[in-house]
């Protein structure tokens, strides 16, 4: 018997569909293999990046200490709209959350800005949270902040879930945000 | 990798910019082929953006209803534009049916609609990919491959490039058969389906952010072989 075309389609099909299973098979990987992991970079998947700062008040600040904690990772400087927009967020979520753990980080990016124009708005708006100072830039350069403000969403294992570029974040966002990370935490 | 375009003052969110780019070419193609089906462009523009808005909102009350709390706290967030609070799979459910009575109301014909569609889904495939070369995500694993690329720390796999080369491939596959011979309805969108799955399914090996399951298996594999296999198998009535 000669074989006609749909047959010969109905083959092709079958073995393009067996093909694919061989191949799903061929390209499973072991369970840490698919995400950056230890590797730092700022971008969701991976380690957050690493820096020790001063904050307005003073005190240091090392984000690889704040491991076990979720941490709100946010970059900002104080002549800019949406990041003064979204900081009266931040700040509730501070007072409602670091009982359970929570780090509000407000990185000013004080390369662009200058410290006091910073502790006139942080007074302004009675903002309790710590706020680092990136006098040289590092950090800006680090997390590669092209646009203020950019907020990193970094789980208690210090692997960043989510980066936000641009604001004003609405409340919301940060709540369900953090009671997502939270969550994982448990 | 151009996550920002800075125009003076102005600071483009480019992945943003990729989507509504594709957006935008993909229904002027689309309205330029919807006559060849009986859909007039009208009807056609009409279509996608019942979708559209359906979507938008859909996605936004599946979000406020999977985190009522965090709503309960600030209302107005209900109207704030970040596209994080928006549920996709809420979004795309109510997207499919706001279109569905929209075309059945309009009498556009299931399969034709969805031929008439093609091209716009096959140009926004594009976009979707430059939107993911723009920002790095959707990136590769790592590898020692001359053409690899240098991204978040490592050498790897330019998976975003692969996936726009792929689309680009497809819209040109879809472009000849359609100037060929007519085709029965259906044909020009089971093609699209078939060949997306397929790139799909051959480039996700090459991911470094693939969602696994049991076994290392990775999930948008075995979604892209299930949509594959619909496809061959509607093509395969066909004949």
């Amino acid at each position: 018997m000669k074989l006609n075309q749909p047959v010969l389609t109905r083959f092709f099909y079958g073995f393009i569909l067996l093909a694919g299973l061989f191949w799903i098979w061929r390209s499973a990987v072991p369970q840490s293999a698919t995400t950056g992991g230890e590797i730092p970079a700022p971008q969701a998947g991976f380690l957050a990046p690493d820096f020790t700062l001063n904050t307005l008040e003073g005190k240091t600040v090392t984000l690889s200490d704040l491991r076990g904690r979720v941490v709100l990772l946010n970059i900002w400087a104080s002549w800019c709209p949406p990041c003064r927009a979204e900081m009266p967020a931040m700040q509730r979520v501070w007072e409602e959350y670091q009982e359970q753990g929570v780090m509000v980080l407000a990185v000013n990016s004080t390369v662009q800005d200058t410290p006091a124009d910073a502790q006139n708005f942080v007074n302004e708006n009675n903002l309790t949270f710590p706020i680092p100072l990136d006098i040289s830039g590092e950090v800006t350069r680090l997390y590669r902040v092209s646009s203020l403000p950019t907020s990193f969403f970094i789980g208690a294992d210090g692997i960043i879930r989510e980066v936000v570029i641009g604001g004003p974040m609405a409340e919301a966002l940060l709540y369900s945000r953090i009671e997502q990370l939270l969550k994982e935490t448990r | 990798m151009l996550p920002i375009l800075q125009i003076g003052p102005l600071a483009l969110q480019t992945p943003g910019l990729m989507y509504l780019l594709g957006l935008w070419f993909g229904l002027s193609l689309a309205e330029k082929f919807a006559p060849r089906r009986g859909i007039s462009p009208d009807a056609l523009y009409n279509l996608v953006f019942t979708g559209l808005i359906a979507g938008i909102v859909g996605a936004r009350l599946g979000y406020v209803l999977l985190n009522a709390g965090a709503f309960l706290a600030s209302p107005l967030s209900l109207i704030s534009l970040n596209p994080g609070l928006l549920d996709p799979f809420s979004g795309f459910a109510a997207a499919l049916m706001a279109a569905l009575i929209y075309g059945a109301r309009k009498k556009l014909g299931f399969w034709n609609a969805l031929d008439a569609l093609t091209p716009f889904f096959a140009v926004f495939m594009i976009g979707a990919a430059l939107a993911n070369i723009a920002s790095g995500a959707a990136f590769g694993l790592e590898t020692s491959l001359p053409w690899g690329i240098e991204l978040w720390g490592a050498k790897r796999h330019p998976t975003q490039f692969y996936e726009l080369g792929g689309a680009i491939v497809i819209l040109l596959w879809l472009g000849r058969l359609s100037k060929g011979p007519e085709l029965p309805s259906g044909r020009l969108f089971l093609v699209f389906l078939a060949l997306t799955a397929g790139a799909r399914l051959f480039f996700e090996a090459f991911r470094g952010d693939s969602a696994l399951i049991l076994g290392g298996i990775r999930v948008a594999q075995v979604i892209a072989w299930l949509a594959l296999a619909g496809a061959l198998w509607g093509l395969a009535r066909q004949k």
